[in-house]
């Protein structure tokens, strides 16, 4: 196995070799103290708010693509054979504005211009990705973006208006440079490991899958960092010390995604953004939430299995995954074990994850016919909001109409994602009809206690929650139960 | 430009009245436009953090500050003790709010010390080190508690009345009293608070400050330096949004940082997290109104008893004029016969609130519209029926509370305009035939108008200056005391100022604001920014214009009345020479290029004590109808539509005033429906970042939004080419929002109950209002007073 003490990729239209970096040096912090291109804004250092929006290529397959990331939240380390656009970089070769600039400017897009950069780094990703974007697909875009000044309406109309330009060579350097860009990630990626030493402590790039499982049982005090949509935020809000840091969003070995009549396996570095493809063919239940995991660039930055292996009461993937039944493998060395995801959250902070053991993949088994399965998300904000609490419902139902089996979990309602398990046992052999719902309504109320906060009350989780048994119970009947977006949100 | 061929144009590119982009639109999208923390810092520049407390009300025993100046890269760690001149930045002039607190911390976060250091980060990491130890006082942190608590007023409060309350009320044959409560709002500005102190000879310093009101903060630096204005040289070319929230609350980051960079005689940068910029600086007030209404079965309102009791939180900073806002606007477009308003702006430990968008206005106006609404469910009418019967018109029905007669009402003409334009009326009904048979989702809409007041209430900030160049060459330098937040004001400026001189707008370069420039300059708020520094720079190229037609007059020996200014030429007699050749001239023949503009409102006076006068030079109008959807299970909505039709007078740029309507929607929707703001019960705003505090992100923009401007309206005093201000009044047009989403939960027990949603309407309110009315149906139907289905 090669090895380096350095990471290469591509600045804009440079190379760049970097070394002795801090392991939990942030891509904006770099962007504009060491590198001045003040072009990239800071608006909240938490990931939320998309002022410090960049586009990010890296190669799948020999294919080249642009994600929007937020650059502060995203260390340096995890850029190694990646491709770094800043704004500064996104005009056109001629030095003229992009389509998305030029439209941006005409619909009067931006007012005071701080998210500006941001806002235009967003839509230039999807002018590249989605030559025939829906206003659903835009505002998916714009989810990680905020702007207080516009209120939207001229964002949405100027990337309404750049996507008549189609993207060419002629028009946008990154088209332009495509096979130069290809060629040379495709030379970065020696598949060496890299080990980064500065004074703050050290940074490793595992070369595989292998040895990542080595460095971690070796140096099991070190913090994995996949997305770093959470990690970031212990560096950028709590200045908690990291180091070591193993970097695992790199590793092709964790990418994996296996779709088939059994169901669905996703490597735990699979982002949401790729995952969303095979888990919504398989569950269409999911897409909804889907779409309201973080913004656009938490979902192209995090993981399910860091989702998973954060073990947050409140993440929004564990819901549904525990009520599909989904098992998860962990790995320390070269020993496996798969257990069910319910198992694994043992309490509030504390997961069944020994020192040195780490997520390795989440599988979930196909829905069987005649199921009833449905998650739903309460937030304060519809999109780029944390739950208050997430729902999932799983029910079967025997040939007389009774409850055969039903498998309820909650986030939010608890000190981890947990199921109903009190509901369950009142529901299973009752038929499923109102009364039964009104009798598992009152049953909810034993299976939790959950506190108030900022994002709800006690008495609003519980009472939503109650609720949602309602929903789903009339959505089973073929009852419309909620909001429709509006018509000209259905195009997607 | 184009080539001088003198007949080649009828008209100047970008004059008065022109759409034009935001002068700086292609340097915000291309990443060029310098924000403060952009700016390339100076050899040597040291970064300063706040160190704050993490008491709601106590008092600090001991401050171990060892561990923060042994912390790496750590130069100096100040404290109260170390201002040389007063510890105090208190806009008021109350002295109630210091540099650096000392003895008692008022409320969770209050700065107590800064840090400066060799790197941001090294300043932020040692600020953590710093051990405190405090003895605990009881602490108050909500409006109705302070209160009950006796807590003191942290102003004057203010008082408006007019005719008889007591016998009004007395005389109504209907009455009802009730309770609103209105939260806040963080500003939430995308770039958050900047100071960047560059220290000169002798006691000078410059400092950027990202701030609305450069010469506040140039008193205030002068202040706590123990120095002089004339020392303090403040400069800001942009902000990244202001919102209200940059008028007084730069101050404390600006001394701060003065103070460190003449101490230390480096530069100095403050830059706060965004964390710490929310918990630090003060907000839109919260509000808890009382009132008390008699009125007819008609619905005409006869009298009016109400307070309005604001958080303000531990100092009096704007918290005097914002409520007293908040009373001159509790009346919007309505006749009260017999009224009293008082405030009540309480102290709380809270971080002391400020100026935010309608400043006060919008809470006042709400709390009014919450009256109308009671009364509509109270008669079983539509609300937009009891709003046109009480509003201003006719004699005798013209006067407000603070005896000011409304002269320029024109909003039965807006509302009856935007109600046919929207198709209210077919619409309305038939949401409450979609409310009959749907069990689970619900929908509202309601029209609601708007009146603003617009000037100062302080009378004396009514005030601007600018300052005009023309150069040699005919280019022309503009520099005004306004600030650039994104409102597009510069380039409004811009355009009054080619329109005087009949250039193109690419004519005239745009500077920085600073203090070195125009002096004694008003903060840019209360809308004015465009009417006030617009006339300035008018008056600065009149009294150039002036001088040039008189010189051309006595060079060429013809009367002064053959001397005009002609799109990018001036014509001389018969001759059409280009700007830049006459200006060329006018040089040589040593005519002075520049000049100071000023301008001051005129007509307008108020008595405070008295509670009379005409504090507003006009009215601006607006009204607008929302539609939204509510899922009655869960208190999840969605604003379906929203119509708008607006007064922006005569609009000067029409793309700009349709973008601050648009902005000031959305951002008024946030304040209604996901901003909330939440404290612990140890006094910690717990909702102090973009994950935790949600304002409105594209997918809760109205799904269809027509916003149109009155473009018959015009302002019937002079105003700048009689325009009228627009930054805040759409602020209050969302209020639409908040009444369509009581009409929609209102459905459960047939629009016979008042729904009382307060605001922040968040789904928890919503539903909790929804089980409300459920529990009010079924109690009915228990008792078998009442039909209302269920």
């Amino acid at each position: 196995m090669a090895h380096r003490t350095s990471i290469r990729f591509l600045l804009n239209d440079r190379t760049v070799e970097l070394s002795g970096f801090a392991p939990d040096l942030t891509l904006l912090d770099w962007l504009r103290i060491d590198r001045r291109l003040t072009g990239t804004k800071e608006g909240c250092a938490e990931g939320d708010c998309g002022a410090c929006t960049v586009l990010v290529g890296r190669l799948d397959n020999g294919i080249l693509s642009y994600e929007s990331v937020n650059a502060c939240i995203r260390f340096v380390g995890s850029l190694d054979a990646s491709h770094v656009v800043t704004v500064e970089h996104l005009n056109r070769p001629d030095g003229t504005l992009s389509a998305v600039q030029q439209a941006m400017v005409d619909n009067h897009g931006s007012q005071c211009g701080f998210c500006t950069p941001g806002i235009v780094a967003s839509l230039h990703g999807l002018w590249l990705s989605d030559p025939e974007p829906a206003e659903s697909d835009i505002e998916r875009a714009l989810q990680g973006n905020l702007c207080r000044c516009t209120g939207y309406e001229p964002i949405i109309k100027a990337a309404i208006a750049a996507a008549k330009t189609i993207p060419t060579e002629d028009n946008d350097r990154l088209v332009a440079s495509y096979g130069a860009t290809i060629e040379a990630l495709t030379g970065f990626a020696d598949g060496a490991r890299v080990t980064v030493e500065s004074e703050r402590g050290t940074t490793f790039l595992p070369a595989d899958v292998d040895d990542l499982a080595e460095l971690y049982a070796a140096h099991p005090e070190a913090t994995i960092v996949a997305g770093s949509t959470d990690v970031g935020l212990w560096v950028t809000k709590h200045m908690r010390e990291i180091a070591p840091v193993i970097f695992i969003g790199h590793l092709e070995g964790l990418k994996q995604i296996s779709l088939d009549e059994t169901g669905v396996t996703l490597g735990a570095g699979v982002s949401y953004t790729a995952a969303r493809g095979a888990l919504v063919a398989a569950f269409p239940q999911l897409a909804e939430l889907w779409d309201r995991i973080g913004g656009e660039q938490v979902r192209n930055m995090g993981t399910v299995g860091g989702n998973i292996a954060n073990g947050s009461p409140i993440g929004d993937t564990p819901p549904p995954l525990i009520a599909l039944n989904a098992t998860v493998t962990l790995r320390r060395g070269a020993e496996r074990r798969t257990l069910p995801l319910e198992a694994f959250f043992i309490e509030y902070g504390k997961q069944d994850r020994q020192p040195g053991e780490f997520v390795e993949s989440v599988s979930v088994p196909a829905l069987e016919d005649d199921v009833f399965f449905a998650t739903y998300k309460i937030s304060k904000r519809r999109d780029e909001d944390i739950s208050a609490l997430c729902a999932a419902f799983h029910v079967t139902l025997d040939d007389e109409g009774m409850v055969a089996s039903a498998r309820i979990a909650f986030g939010g309602m608890a000190g981890t994602p947990k199921r109903a398990s009190a509901t369950e046992a009142m529901l299973t052999g009752q038929p499923w009809n109102w009364d039964t719902i009104q009798a598992a309504r009152t049953a909810l109320a034993e299976d939790y206690q959950p506190l108030s906060d900022w994002r709800a009350s006690a008495e609003y989780r519980m009472l939503s929650a109650q609720n949602l048994m309602i929903r789903f119970f009339l959505e089973t009947c073929g009852a419309p139960a909620r909001i429709e977006r509006h018509p000209a949100m259905a195009e997607a | 430009m184009d080539a001088p061929s003198p007949r080649s144009k009828t008209e100047i590119s970008g004059g008065a009245h022109a759409t034009r982009q935001h002068d700086s639109a292609h340097k915000h999208v291309t990443g060029s436009a310098d924000y403060i923390d952009d700016m390339p810092e100076p050899a040597g520049t040291l970064h300063g953090y706040l160190g704050l407390s993490d008491r709601a009300h106590a008092k600090i025993t001991s401050l171990d500050l060892d561990a923060v100046r042994a912390a790496d890269g750590v130069i100096a760690v100040l404290t109260a003790a170390d201002v040389p001149g007063s510890n105090d930045i208190s806009p008021s002039g109350r002295n109630d709010e210091p540099v650096l607190a000392t003895g008692t911390v008022l409320f969770h976060g209050q700065p107590v010390f800064a840090v400066i250091a060799e790197s941001r980060e090294k300043a932020r990491r040692a600020a953590k080190k710093a051990v405190f130890c405090y003895e605990d006082l009881p602490h108050v942190t909500d409006v109705r508690a302070a209160m009950d608590a006796n807590y003191p007023l942290v102003t004057d409060p203010l008082k408006l009345e007019r005719g008889d309350i007591e016998a009004g009320l007395a005389g109504s044959p209907r009455r009802l009293q009730g309770e609103m409560r209105i939260g806040g709002q963080d500003h939430f500005y995308l770039e958050g608070h900047i100071a960047f102190a560059i220290p000169g000879e002798d006691d000078e310093v410059t400092v950027w400050s990202s701030t609305q009101h450069p010469s506040e903060v140039q008193h205030m630096v002068a202040h706590a330096l123990g120095t002089v204005s004339n020392a303090v040289t403040v400069q800001v070319r942009r902000m990244g949004g202001g919102f209200g929230g940059k008028e007084t609350q730069s101050n404390q980051f600006a001394a701060i940082a003065a103070i460190a960079a003449k101490k230390l005689n480096r530069a100095v940068k403050i830059r706060p997290d965004r964390d710490d910029d929310m918990i630090i600086t003060g907000k839109r007030h919260d509000f808890v109104v009382d009132y008390d209404v008699g009125y007819d079965d008609s619905g005409v309102i006869h009298a009016l008893d109400a307070s309005f009791a604001a958080r303000c939180g531990f100092s009096s900073d704007l918290s005097g004029p914002v409520t007293d806002r908040a009373l001159f606007h509790a009346d919007n477009c309505y006749f009260y016969q017999d009224v009293r308003l008082v405030s009540k702006p309480m102290m709380t430990n809270t971080v002391s609130n400020t100026a935010f968008r309608g400043f006060g206005g919008p809470q006042g106006m709400l709390g009014g519209e919450r009256i109308i609404e009671e009364i509509a469910y109270a008669l079983g009418r539509d609300p937009l029926e009891i709003r046109k019967a009480n509003f201003y018109g006719g004699p005798g029905r013209d006067i407000t509370p603070y005896h000011q007669t409304v002269k320029d009402n024109i909003i039965a003409r807006v509302v009856e305009e935007l109600e046919t334009s929207s198709d209210y009326q077919a619409r309305r009904a038939g949401i409450i035939a979609f409310n009959e048979t749907s069990p689970v989702v619900r929908r509202g809409i309601a029209l609601t108008p708007v009146k603003f007041g617009i000037s100062f209430t302080a009378t004396w900030y009514n005030q601007a200056g600018a300052l005009v160049h023309v150069y040699q060459d005919g280019s022309i330098h503009l520099n005004h005391g306004g600030t650039e937040m994104g409102q597009g004001l510069n380039t409004k400026v811009a355009q009054v100022l080619a329109e005087e001189f009949q250039v193109d707008l690419d004519t005239i370069r745009i500077t920085a604001t600073t203090t070195g420039k125009v002096p004694n300059t008003s903060a840019t708020a209360a809308s004015s920014g465009t009417d006030l520094n617009g006339m300035a720079a008018a008056n600065a190229a009149q009294q150039i214009k002036t001088r040039l037609v008189a010189f051309a007059a006595e060079k060429f020996n013809i009367p002064e009345d053959q001397v005009a200014f002609e799109p990018n030429h001036v014509r001389v007699g018969n001759e059409l020479m280009p700007f830049g050749d006459f200006i060329k001239l006018a040089y040589q023949e040593r005519v002075q290029l520049s000049a100071a503009g000023f301008y001051k409102t005129p007509d307008i006076h108020w008595d405070r004590a008295s509670g009379k006068g005409r504090p507003f030079y006009y009215f601006a109008y607006g009204a607008a109808v929302s539609e939204v959807s509510v899922d009655t299970l869960t208190g999840e909505y969605q604003v379906d539509r929203v119509d708008v039709l607006h007064d922006a007078g005569k609009s000067l740029n029409p793309a700009l005033d349709i973008g601050q309507i648009e902005g000031a929607f959305v951002q008024g929707m946030g304040w209604l429906t996901t901003e909330e703001l939440w404290w612990d019960d140890k006094g910690r705003l717990r909702t102090h970042a973009p994950s935790t505090y949600k304002i409105p992100l594209a997918s809760d923009r109205p799904k269809i939004f027509n916003v149109k401007l009155a473009d018959w309206a015009e302002n019937r005093e002079p105003t700048i080419r009689r325009s009228k201000a627009v930054g805040e009044p759409p602020f209050m047009l969302p209020i639409s929002v908040l009444e369509a989403l009581g009409m929609a939960v209102a459905s459960i027990a047939d629009y016979q109950v008042s729904p009382q949603l307060d605001a922040p309407a968040t789904p928890e309110r919503v539903l909790m209002a929804v089980e409300r009315l459920k529990a009010m149906v079924t109690e009915a139907y228990v008792s078998g007073e009442d039909e209302a289905d269920a």
